[in-house]
């Protein structure tokens, strides 16, 4: 089978996130970049697949600028096949990052799609979901097990009430979440082998994907402080009142 | 794993000696390890740097620049009283025309990609833990395995550390570095030699509000809120776009117990002359690291077998000037020249003494225990030193800082009244957090206590635990269990000073390396 | 004028929480507001939902296949459902976030995920970088905005309305490649740290990994999922997972209960967008007490107990 597991570039999560002086932004000049940790939960997953047995074939994929070269070495070093950068330098908000990805999909025809719920950087969760629609395939999100079967998948999924089980065909899009599994550690002589491993370059505009809406970002703010200070309470049943009072009981 | 050049710790000497080895012998196979999760990411310098050494080795350096780099313009030294700011002539050795006022860590990074280019295999993440050593030998190093748990037992995702085989091993892991320290001690290169003493250093990166600095001013204090018999002082760095660098260096041989290296520093922002300049500002980032700063007399034997010792590992910090960074790369430089030249470690002691560089470090060498005799002696004889041009016919000694910290029974001088606080960091932990440190809390604790029953007996009694006061990042703390006190270290919290190594008055404490792309993760230090 | 679809969700018996703080979110909008209710049986669920003030319609699409909730079933009848609207939006829950993307791809649109304020009617606030900054974005308003309304961010509405309940039909091809296999619930166990509305944590104040107990029958009575400051963690007294804070979960419940929490910054960037927060702790100068809503100075093995009893008074 063919696994594609999307990666994406994003400042380290153990970077503190600033803004830029001018509110345009956020500081990357000089920071830390990594994997987003989801997409490493994916990729982990993609391996142990094919470390149970199963004849994988492996792709990393990312959008970005060259840069992302960085990361989709470090996804050959963890142990992915091959590798394959859509660059362009230009911002892709997940609607775009979709349609970049059907595109590629199209191309490899892969029997699996895993990545991570959600990006560090924007949050937003949504190219999982996006790509599975375009592409007319199931999605299990926040997948915090998975079991493959030779053409359907069983997928534990992390919802707001416990623990959702859904059963999907393949090919599918996966999204992961935290307690899907623990990525390895990248191995120094892995680090070597990866130099050699191909990746593959090809043009944003090259895979022709349409024209399409996006969300403008018209301000970047650092968050608000909470007010705090609140009042203080003399004992415990004059906190059960005031917890009441806020509607939180 | 096999090379023909390890080098530990991607520093400006490390990266400059793996660079120079390459520039001479582009055949020459090397690695530089590197414990930081990046490159750059565990470096923390004032930094004002002289940039001769620098412009030999890569002389492109001044058309990308690292992210903070302002030429230095005018110096200030001056002498602070608690409310007071006395103007001092600026020392000959502290004039900074021509000086760069650079971040070190961004320095480094940009190093790290010319080293690669160059074919080098640098390996952020990958923590050097100990020296394989065989017949007498160094031949290489063995990195830290990863994925152990906290009892010690390999975790699921355990990866034990690779051998890496060299034919030469460079020992570049700045102040204080686990590896140096083991090798000093194995090959009694410390022998013959003056003990090695140390200063703590703490800085941190300021956005101020509009309008308030002047690119380019370099200011150094001596005094306030440090009492005359405990060296070190203050610096502040003014850079572009209304940032400052502002730090403070205390001598790790203060004797009172009671000293909190973190305190004076956060003292010094609360200066009537220092505070109006920050207030209002926001902190981007913070650290601390330990100095080198026995100099010439302290300076261990530089080779041994197999293996030797390069810029801050060994020792070669320039104290009067408050440089490390041109020593370090010169020292690289020519151990790389010696390496190609000779094809091994042997004689490169003799070589560096003999040096230019060296000379720089003699004639300056009575500087630094010149104030083993409080801050007023130690300007006269400063004074002395540079009037004779360090043509002195004698060398003052220095002497090991673990041992200089007086028991809580004997007197020491008082400390000065502190003032009230209320710049940030409020506290150490405040100051962990600009400085992003990151352990997994899975891992076996990295600081070992070798003899644990001496914490909560002799050294309550003799010196009230110090630990706890002289760790700028709160990671040893003395907690009461169910009646009875206990040592608790807060392993996660540590920036990897290496203070508690050193200053620890039964040295006690040894620091080892943490997994690796554990520790802080500086942004522009 | 907007006109205002909201998805609500539920089990099929009783509406969640979440939608009444996203009809919060579509009142900020302004403009009419319909309810749709995707089920195999609407009934209870749709009466609840037209209890909302303020609610012109409440949509039932009944299906057997909408007994569960699958993204892929639900987008394709939401998209049918969106040519009315001038905005379509969810709750920002699993649910909320498995569905809406999948709706936005389906209809062309760059979609708003996690609006914590409504600026106007296609302008929002919505966090990044787990909340570390804000961004305003700007949405096209062709063909229509979508969005998932934060629940941390709005109050529920208030009820005391009557909307009509209207019965509709879909002609829309469904998907068979997903099937619902079931759900486990938390049952005994305490709710995800990560998810829960409530929760307890401890820190160094609590003394020992026994001690800890206390924090656990807290929790226990409040529902509540039980989180750590790194102090006790690294202190040894619970597990790794249980970290809140900068070096452990980020987390936004209703409310969070610190006991014996200094609120060293490390943890409080980790509950800054929690919506009540109330500090334990015997001493008064603690950090905690400065961004907490409610303190409560105290010695916690006093203060817990009779914290327990109060709350049993209540029910």
């Amino acid at each position: 089978m063919k696994i594609l597991v999307a990666i994406k570039r994003v400042i380290d999560a153990n970077v503190r996130v600033q803004l830029k002086r001018d509110g345009s932004g956020i500081v990357t000049d000089g920071v830390k970049m990594s994997i987003n940790p989801f997409d490493e939960i994916a990729l982990e997953e993609a391996l142990r697949i094919r470390e149970s047995g199963k004849d994988a074939e492996i792709v990393a994929v990312s959008i970005g600028s060259d840069a992302s070269q960085q990361q989709l070495r470090t996804a050959l070093a963890m142990g992915a096949d091959r590798a394959l950068l859509v660059k362009t330098d230009g911002e892709v908000q997940p609607l775009h990052a979709a349609h970049t990805l059907l595109a590629v999909i199209r191309k490899e025809q892969p029997d699996l799609v895993l990545m991570g719920k959600q990006a560090i950087d924007d949050d937003s969760n949504q190219t999982g979901q996006m790509l599975a629609a375009l592409w007319q395939r199931p999605q299990a999100t926040f997948t915090s097990k998975l079991d493959l079967d030779s053409d359907k998948a069983s997928c534990t999924r992390e919802v707001d009430a416990g623990l959702e089980t859904i059963e999907v065909d393949l090919p599918a899009v996966v999204t992961t979440d935290l307690r899907l599994n623990q990525p390895r550690y990248v191995k120094m002589p892995d680090i070597m082998k990866a130099k050699r491993k191909p990746l593959d370059t090809i043009g944003l505009t090259e895979l022709g994907t349409p024209e399409l809406p996006k969300l403008e970002i018209t301000a970047y703010e650092a968050p608000q402080g909470r007010a705090g200070g609140g009042k203080k309470v003399g004992n415990a049943a004059e906190l059960v009142a005031a917890l009441k009072e806020r509607g939180v009981l | 794993m096999e090379y023909d050049a390890v080098v530990v710790g991607a520093g400006p000497a490390g990266l400059a000696a793996a660079i120079r080895l390459k520039q001479r012998d582009a055949d020459k196979t090397i690695c530089v390890l590197e414990k930081g999760a990046e490159v750059g990411s565990h470096i923390l310098s004032g930094c004002v740097m002289e940039p001769g050494p620098l412009d030999e080795l890569l002389p492109e350096w001044r058309q990308t620049p690292p992210a903070i780099c302002v030429p230095a313009e005018r110096d200030e030294f001056a002498l602070l009283t608690r409310t007071k700011r006395y103007k001092m002539p600026t020392p000959p050795q502290m004039h900074n025309r021509g000086n760069f006022i650079i971040s070190l860590g961004s320095l480094c990074a940009w190093m790290a990609q010319q080293a690669e280019a160059l074919g080098v295999d640098v390996f952020p993440g990958f923590p050097a833990a100990e020296a394989l050593i065989e017949n007498d030998r160094v031949v290489g190093v063995r990195c830290a395995d990863m994925g152990v748990q906290k009892d010690g037992t390999p975790g699921p995702n355990y990866a034990p550390g690779v051998d890496i085989r060299a034919g030469v091993t460079i020992l570049a892991e700045g102040c204080r570095g686990s590896i140096s320290k083991q090798l000093i001690k194995q090959f009694g290169l410390q022998d013959g030699h003056s003990p090695q003493t140390y200063g703590l250093g703490l800085k941190e990166l300021w956005q101020l509000p509009p309008g308030r600095t002047t690119p380019g001013l370099v200011q150094h204090t001596l005094g306030w809120p440090l009492n005359t018999g405990t060296y070190g002082g203050s610096f502040l760095y003014h850079l572009d776009e209304d940032r400052v660098y502002v730090g403070f260096v205390a001598g790790l041989d203060y004797r009172d117990p009671d000293f909190k290296p973190f305190e004076a520093f956060q003292q010094f922002k609360h200066h009537p002359t220092v505070k109006p300049l920050l207030e209002g500002g926001e902190i981007v980032s913070a650290g601390a690291r330990s100095i080198i700063e026995g100099g010439w007399q302290s300076l261990p034997t530089l080779d041994m077998p197999g293996a030797l010792l390069i810029g801050d590992a060994a020792g070669t910090l320039n104290v009067p000037k408050i440089k490390g960074v041109h020593m370090a790369i010169a020292s690289a430089t020519q151990a790389a020249d010696h390496l190609v030249e000779t094809g091994a470690s042997d004689g490169f002691d003799e070589r560096f003494r003999a040096s230019p560089a060296a000379a720089e470090l003699r004639r300056v060498r009575n500087m630094r225990p010149g104030f083993n005799g409080g801050l007023w002696a130690g300007l006269a004889n400063a004074a002395l030193e540079t009037v004779t041009r360090g043509k002195t016919p004698w060398t003052l000694k220095n002497h090991a800082d673990w041992s200089n910290m007086r028991r809580l029974d004997e007197p020491v001088q008082a400390q000065p009244a502190y003032v009230e606080r209320d710049l940030p960091p409020r506290d150490r932990l405040s100051s962990v957090y600009f400085a992003a440190t990151s352990h997994d809390e899975n891992q076996p604790v990295h600081l070992h206590i070798l003899e644990p029953d001496i914490c909560t007996s002799r050294c309550t009694e003799e010196y009230g635990n110090p630990c706890m006061r002289f760790c700028p990042a709160h990671v040893y703390e003395m907690v009461e269990e169910d009646g009875a006190r206990r040592l608790q270290i807060n392993a996660a919290n540590c920036v990897h000073c290496k203070a508690c190594d050193i200053k620890d008055p039964y040295e006690i404490i040894n620091w080892t390396v943490p997994e690796g792309g554990s520790g802080p993760n500086y942004q522009k230090l | 004028m907007a006109k205002i679809l909201l998805i609500a969700e539920h089990d099929g018996q009783s509406l969640n929480p979440a939608t009444a703080k996203a009809v919060s979110c579509a009142q900020a909008i302004g403009g009419d507001l319909d309810i749709a209710v995707f089920a195999s049986s609407a009934g209870a669920v749709a009466e609840k939902a037209s209890k909302f003030e303020g609610v012109a319609r409440v949509l039932t699409v009944e299906r057997p296949e909408n007994e569960a909730p699958l993204a892929s079933v639900l987008a394709p009848q939401i998209a049918a459902l969106a040519a009315d609207y001038t905005h379509v939006l969810l709750p920002s829950t699993t649910f909320g976030k498995d569905v809406m993307p999948r709706v936005a791809a389906l209809l062309g649109v760059a979609p708003i995920s996690d609006i914590m304020t409504v600026i106007d009617p296609t302008t929002f606030k919505r966090p990044i970088y787990a909340g570390n900054a804000i961004v305003t974005v700007k949405a096209p308003a062709e063909p229509l905005v979508l969005g998932t309304a934060r629940t941390a961010s709005f109050q529920p509405a208030a009820e005391g309305g009557s909307a009509d309940i209207v019965a509709k039909q879909l002609d829309v091809e469904l998907p068979t490649h997903t099937r619902y296999v079931g759900l486990k619930s938390g049952g005994g166990d305490r709710p995800d740290l990560q998810s829960a509305s409530r929760v307890v944590s401890g820190g160094r104040g609590v003394g020992s990994e026994e001690n800890f107990q206390i924090i656990y029958k807290l929790a226990d009575k409040l529902n509540a999922a039980v989180g750590a400051s790194r102090a006790a963690v690294d202190a040894g007294f619970v597990p790794n997972e249980m970290q809140v804070g900068q070096t452990g979960k980020i987390i936004a419940p209703e409310l969070y209960v610190a006991v014996g929490i200094s609120g060293a910054i490390q943890h409080c960037t980790g509950i800054k967008d929690a919506g009540t927060i109330v500090a334990i702790n015997k001493d008064p100068d603690a950090p905690i007490f400065e961004m907490a809503d409610i303190g409560l100075v105290g010695d916690l093995f006093e203060v817990l107990p009779e914290l327990e009893k109060a709350l049993d008074a209540r029910a």
